[in-house]
């Protein structure tokens, strides 16, 4: 006769830990592909809370298994032809499930819901962040929240100590309790009442700014400027992660500069030629108006294809190497997404500059954005370290 | 809730169990296990053991079979039930009685079949438990051990795991060893009568090479140096976990087949109340319904047991042939289908072959007149272990180099995945590793050495 055993409701989780394993190597696995997706165009300039569906490639489980070649059998409904073609499509996908684990190359697609945030915050995982400078003096008290302190008579209802209250009126029955008759009300009194103090908290913390110049000229193009972009966001996104303040200026250059908004940066194409010193004035400008570089640290990135009118470039260099000191890193990113032989010189020219926080880029397609932002960092990281 | 409780089941159980005497099932004491959904799903992905090593594997396994069950696309088996003594089977609480009576009955054929079926012969059901309870307790203790620690073991259970199935493939039929094969070749030169003729120089062992090696792990346990004895190990884990399972790969048809038919005859002859009896045939025939586009073992084997028993699908009450029990004591997947799968039962079952050139997959064979004869031989080539390539090892060579051979039977190898396998392989063997396969009809041979594949320019000298 056989035995039965109820086991339902012991509640046990065995495979907890293996469980925590294979999600720890599906983490490192999608710390390797993170830059793809983030350098995806729909994430860029979205809320930091917002989720969005990451496919992870499952860890997979090597074997000896067959490859081309392999014939497979399967159950139809009768009216099969011989020859009738079944799919058609990309290599490997070809297979209707041939219900035999394990003898096809199948891929094991995950998909897991992480906030950009989180994508973010693991991207710069891998790369062993550099501890930026923080300036001594760029600490500013900043009032971030309030926090509970003490106790006192008025207040708002809200903050009303139930405890305290409590108390006082036991004290005060406890005084009179002699005199109360059996069954008499003995109600709250004003008296009373405690509310629990507020007081603000003041923190010290260090600000900063990026300035993103970009050569909206004619000459770049939707590509170019998407790529800029990505660089632009992932910088952000990057003295974000350091900061708790951080601002970030626009700054649109052809022959003449303007800041403008985030919209405008990305979309909005001018024609016309390009004199690079003429964002770079317009960055030191607004330095000099709210920046103060003793209470924030600056940066600076401009992105480019490289094009400058030639008698321009002598003040470029110039305005360059008076950002270079007074930003903590200046960057500059030439863009060239054709393979190009004319990779004008204006990385060249920039090899003029003296300054060791300057450096310089090049990306030729979204592939590049990640080391070169890397680079960036890296760089940043020998700088301060 | 359930609407049951156990003693339900017990009193469904005592019929059950008298209709499998009856019937002439011979069966190891059955044990029912009543958990709910998250721990069918925690049997599943550790093959139904109570007790297994760490890995993350099967964590993985465990995460994929949730999201699939989460999704709503199936996936939660109604019952697991493994090979021990006595036989262990889980049933899910959230089922209906009508599907844990089936259940109860589909299990005790698996139970039979485990005890009976002879390929099982090797797996030491009475002691599987416990064996299985020893390796995880032995891999723990590696992991506790402050001089080797999680990372270690994983890495030698993740390339162990990589070649498990490179090994014998019939437990039951157990190749020569060298020194049986020593043994034999002495014998054979002494009863060689003309050995008196023959001039000999001298006397002389006769050289034997050993039949290429298809056990990959043992051999390789056996052979580099310089594995610590709790590498050692890890790999005799593995490879005994493997053959405790190969026979369930190997029989998978048959024994859904054979449980199949026994839970439907015995449900039968339960004199089931009228609504229980509907619930029990629309499950059975969402068990055994053909799955268009892919294989339903359960379809196959228990249409061919059907056929074999005599049964002509409808009627209930019939003389079941007997010799079913033979089939179901001496045979495994490829040698029943070889045998029982006729052209007018592959036709039945709407068998078809597909091939793939190119991005196209197209039929291309057909269960007619001609074609199912190709259609059976392309079936038992894809099932259990025969869906896995055979690798040997050839030989070592002089620069202590493992050269694997693989078997090409006209299928090649994939070669991303044989790139990382063989990484695995070098892992163990800690040296450059080559392998001789077949790619686009040309003898080739591939190489993992520090770290690094590559395709060897040269052929090799033999034929292939």
């Amino acid at each position: 006769m056989a035995i039965f055993r109820d086991f339902s409701n012991q509640k046990r989780d065995r495979s907890a830990g293996d469980i925590n394993r294979h999600k720890e190597l599906v983490k490192k696995n999608l710390q390797q592909g993170i830059a793809d997706i983030i350098a995806e165009e729909a994430i860029i300039g979205k809320s930091k809370s917002k989720t969005i569906k990451v496919p992870i490639k499952g860890i997979k489980e090597y074997r000896f298994i067959f490859g081309k070649n392999q014939k497979g059998v399967a159950q139809g409904t009768g009216n099969e032809q011989k020859g009738q073609v079944l799919q058609e499509g990309q290599q490997g996908q070809g297979q209707p499930g041939s219900g035999e684990a394990g003898n096809q190359a199948g891929e094991d697609i995950y998909e897991t819901e992480i906030t950009i945030e989180e994508a973010i915050n693991l991207m710069f995982d891998d790369l062993e962040l550099p501890k930026l400078e923080r300036k001594k003096f760029l600490e500013v008290e900043v009032e971030t929240n309030r926090r509970l302190l003490g106790y006192r008579k008025k207040g708002i209802r809200i903050r009303l100590s139930k405890r305290k209250t409590l108390i006082n009126r036991l004290k005060r029955k406890n005084a009179v309790k002699d005199t109360l008759e059996e069954g008499e009300s003995f109600p709250f009194n004003n008296n009373d009442l405690v509310y629990k103090k507020t007081v603000k908290d003041i923190t010290h913390q260090s600000n900063a700014v990026v300035f993103c110049i970009m050569d909206t000229s004619g000459s770049m193009d939707q590509v170019k400027k998407y790529l800029a972009r990505s660089f632009y966001f992932l910088l952000y996104q990057f003295i974000q992660t350091r900061y708790r303040n951080t601002e970030i200026v626009f700054i649109a250059h052809h022959t003449e500069a303007k800041e403008v908004s985030e919209d405008d940066f990305f979309h909005k194409v001018e024609s016309g030629g390009t004199y690079i010193s003429s964002g770079y004035k317009k960055a030191l400008e607004v330095i000099e108006e709210r920046y103060n570089p003793s209470l924030w640290n600056i940066y600076a990135f401009h992105c480019s294809d490289g094009d400058n009118f030639s008698e321009d470039n002598k003040a470029a260099v110039e305005t360059a190497q008076q950002l270079c000191d007074l930003c903590n890193l200046f960057g500059y990113g030439e863009i060239k997404p054709d393979t190009g032989f004319s990779w004008s010189g204006m990385i060249d020219e920039f090899k003029k500059i003296q300054s060791d926080n300057f450096i310089s880029l090049q990306i030729r397609g979204k592939e590049d954005v990640w080391p070169a932002f890397k680079k960036f960092l890296t760089f940043d990281k020998a700088q301060f370290q | 809730m359930a609407d049951w409780s156990i003693k339900d089941l017990e009193e469904w159980n005592e019929k059950i169990e008298a209709l499998v005497k009856e019937m002439g099932l011979d069966c190891y004491p059955q044990e029912f296990e009543i958990c709910d959904y998250h721990d069918m799903l925690g049997y599943q992905s550790y093959s139904g053991m109570p007790s297994r090593y760490p890995h993350w594997s099967f964590g993985k396994s465990f995460e994929k079979q949730k999201m699939v069950y989460q999704h709503g696309m199936g996936g939660l088996a109604y019952e697991i039930v493994i090979n021990t003594n006595p036989c262990l089977a889980y049933l899910m609480i959230d089922n209906p009685l009508s599907m844990q009576i089936l259940t109860m009955a589909h299990v005790f054929g698996h139970n039979d079949f485990f005890k009976n079926n002879i390929h099982f012969s090797q797996t030491r059901a009475d002691l599987a438990l416990e064996m299985f309870k020893r390796h995880a307790n032995r891999v723990r203790s590696y992991i506790e051990d402050p001089g080797i620690g999680y990372e270690k073991v994983e890495r030698i259970l993740d390339a162990a795991h990589a070649i498990s199935f490179q090994c014998d493939r019939n437990a039951f039929l157990r190749a020569l060893t060298e020194s049986d094969f020593r043994k034999r070749s002495d014998n054979k030169a002494q009863e060689d009568k003309w050995e008196h003729l023959t001039y000999k120089n001298g006397h002389q062992n006769v050289e034997v090479k050993p039949d290429l090696e298809y056990d990959l792990i043992l051999f390789i346990r056996d052979n580099q140096p310089f594995l610590s004895e709790w590498e050692k190990d890890l790999l005799t884990i593995v490879r005994d976990e493997t053959q405790y399972f190969l026979p369930q790969m190997e029989t998978k048809i048959m024994n859904e087949g054979w449980a199949s038919f026994w839970h439907y005859t015995i449900l039968n002859r339960l004199n089931l109340p009228p609504n229980i009896h509907m619930d029990f045939i629309r499950s059975h025939n969402q068990v055994i319904r053909p799955h268009v586009g892919g294989l339903n073992p359960y379809h196959i084997g228990y249409c061919l047991f059907n056929k074999l028993a005599g049964s002509d699908g409808h009627q209930i009450e019939y003389e079941i042939n007997k010799q079913i029990f033979d089939v179901r004591r001496i045979d495994r997947d490829s040698s029943f289908l070889r045998r029982f799968l006729t052209q007018e039962l592959a036709q039945e079952l709407h068998l078809f072959e597909y091939s793939t050139q190119g991005n196209t997959t197209y039929i291309s064979e057909i269960a007619d007149k001609h074609g199912w004869e190709k259609v059976r031989e392309s079936l038992i080539s894809n099932i259990g272990l025969n869906s896995i390539p055979i690798i040997q090892v050839k030989e070592i060579s002089s620069k202590n180099e493992l050269i694997l051979k693989h078997n090409y039977d006209n299928r090649e190898l994939e070669l991303k995945y044989l790139e990382k396998t063989l990484e695995h392989v070098n892992t163990l063997w800690a040296n450059t590793v080559i392998i001789e396969t077949v790619i686009d009809n040309q003898p080739t041979r591939f190489k993992y050495k520090n770290g690094k594949f590559s395709r060897m320019a040269d052929k090799p000298e033999n034929k292939l």
